[in-house]
């Protein structure tokens, strides 16, 4: 019998990042093809060792990828999860595939674009409404925004959550992404900017929904012993999963959660499974990257994943908790609330800075990264990132 | 899907019902327009669940039938949508998604608006009544206004 291989990420590459539509006339292929080259580059390998593929949420095309870049070998291309909240769990997938000896080096890719007739905002509006969705759509459920406004109000009834907290969620991702130079924003927020905002969906403003950007990141998972011989520290994948409590159902596109889920990200029984399998426990996670498509979700998240008491993520975050010298900082690179909108894959680049000792806002003695994908439908995802093997 | 067909689906007070109807989801919308709310209730076991779908999730028989309920529901959470996110919407905001508990369909939640009542007055926990209202495209809507507003 073989000896367990263990997979390790080697390569992160991205385009720049741009306001949603300013990335015409590239191609989403086009931007994918960009990131993955420059991932490759990044790990000191070359299309000729790349032989797989993963993708989510965008379904891109490998028999472009393999023509464009002239890839002569292909052994595994998959799509991973059911949504943006696939993000980390694509490179889960990566890790799987490299693990099982499917696959030597797998490239997990997200190119997004939003030209107006492909905003992601109104990503249910642009779907014609089927005996599944009409429920919810007639009543105008037409967007993500809705759902977490939905969530928020009521996670904000039930523990005593302010906007004040929410403005500090966003404040401290501002923050963040100002030391960032692919940040879409040249300055932080005032308190006074955040509560004159426009209300979108109350109880949610203008910044508490993120950035809708144009870009595409890639990063790439071979086997640790490979992984040796490469530029960078071998960030190792030592905990991954892709799961959900079946009640959640079709989470943000129904909004039927029973009560007990329905204030939370849906990410409890997930979290559960990722420390379980893993042997870790949320004390040995040394910088979190919280997929944060609205500014509520990184309040929930802090709770489903065991670093707060139910409703005490707004007080965590308000005393300063979160910041690069509090108890655990979080979306250390800006997030999607203060840096641009890769649909996670930001977050998955930042949590293998953190663990290579690179990050532009570096954690000291980072060993543990935790990285999520977005509260939206079953199933979630998350990885954990270390710096040595499990 | 073309330009005619996405303003169609957001024409009326909110976006029409799907041109597909499944035995699952017409009774439904059959009972609205007679202005009765049903709700779909597992003839075997008796759990409630919406919106229909055609199996019971509790004991996984396709044998739903829908009951009449009273329409006396409270508001569990509510959103003031204020932002139109497609052009089409420009005209119809604000308007008020909530999710109520049927009070009578052991608090089944139920995805609607709330109507007839100023913004200031909606809060949650706030007894409703369901209101129906008949579009120009002939679907009658179940919405929810409340009962002290």
């Amino acid at each position: 019998m073989k000896a367990h291989r263990q997979a390790a990420v080697v390569g992160i590459g991205s385009t720049s990042y741009v306001k949603r539509g300013h990335s015409s006339p590239a191609t989403t292929q086009e931007l994918g093809a960009k990131a993955i080259l420059a991932a490759l580059d990044d790990a000191g390998l070359t299309v000729d060792d790349l032989d797989g593929f993963v993708y989510f949420a965008v379904s891109l095309d490998t028999g472009w990828f393999a023509e464009a870049l002239g890839i002569p070998t292909i052994r595994f291309s998959a799509s991973a999860g059911a949504g943006g909240n696939a993000s980390a769990s694509s490179v889960a997938l990566a890790a799987m595939a490299v693990e099982a000896g499917v696959a030597d080096v797998v490239v997990s890719v997200m190119a997004t674009q939003q030209p107006p007739a492909r905003r992601l905002g109104s990503a249910f509006a642009y779907k014609p409404p089927t005996p599944e969705s009409e429920f919810e759509s007639l009543f105008g459920l037409l967007a993500p925004g809705h759902a977490f406004a939905l969530m928020a109000q009521r996670y904000m009834h039930e523990f005593g959550v302010t906007r004040e907290h929410l403005y500090q969620v966003v404040k401290t991702q501002r923050d963040y992404g100002l030391t960032r130079p692919k940040s879409l924003f040249d300055r932080s927020i005032t308190r006074e900017e955040y509560f004159s905002a426009r209300m979108i969906a109350d109880p949610l403003c203008l910044y508490d929904f993120t950035l809708e950007s144009d870009g595409a990141v890639a990063v790439i998972t071979t086997a640790a012993d490979r992984a040796k011989d490469l530029p960078h520290r071998p960030v190792y994948v030592v905990g991954s999963a892709t799961a959900g409590d079946g009640r959640w159902g079709r989470g943000i596109n129904w909004l039927g959660m029973d009560d007990d889920l329905f204030t939370t990200a849906g990410a409890r029984l997930l979290a559960d499974e990722l420390y379980a399998k893993s042997g870790l426990m949320p004390s040995d996670v040394d910088v979190a990257l919280f997929y944060d498509h609205f500014s509520p979700a990184v309040l929930l998240q802090l709770e489903d994943y065991g670093f707060c008491g139910r409703g005490e993520a707004g007080d965590f975050v308000a005393g300063g908790n979160t910041k690069i010298d509090g108890r655990l900082p979080v979306n250390t690179h800006g997030g999607h609330l203060g840096e641009a909108y890769i649909v996670g894959m930001t977050h998955v680049a930042e949590g293998i800075e953190q663990i290579r000792g690179t990050a532009i806002n570096q954690v000291s003695d980072a060993e543990i990264a935790l990285v999520t994908g977005g509260p939206s439908i079953l199933p979630g995802g998350a990885v954990l990132f270390g710096s040595s093997p499990r | 899907m073309s330009e005619t067909r996405r303003d169609m689906v957001h024409a009326p007070a909110m976006p029409a019902l799907a041109e597909e109807r499944t035995p699952h989801t017409q009774p439904f919308w059959e009972a609205a327009r007679q202005h009765r709310l049903v709700v779909p209730r597992c003839a075997h076991c008796g759990a409630y669940s919406m919106p229909p779908k055609g199996f019971c999730p509790s004991c996984r028989r396709q044998d739903q039938h829908f009951v009449e309920v009273s329409g006396r529901a409270t508001l569990y959470s509510f959103t003031v949508v204020r932002h139109a996110v497609i052009p089409a919407l420009a005209e119809r905001v604000p308007y008020v998604l909530a999710i109520v508990k049927l009070s009578d369909a052991h608090d089944l939640k139920m995805l609607s608006n709330i109507v007839d009542c100023e913004l200031k007055d909606i809060r949650i926990g706030q007894q409703l009544q369901v209101v129906f209202q008949d579009q120009a495209d002939g679907v009658t809507v179940p919405r929810f206004r409340p009962v002290h507003p």
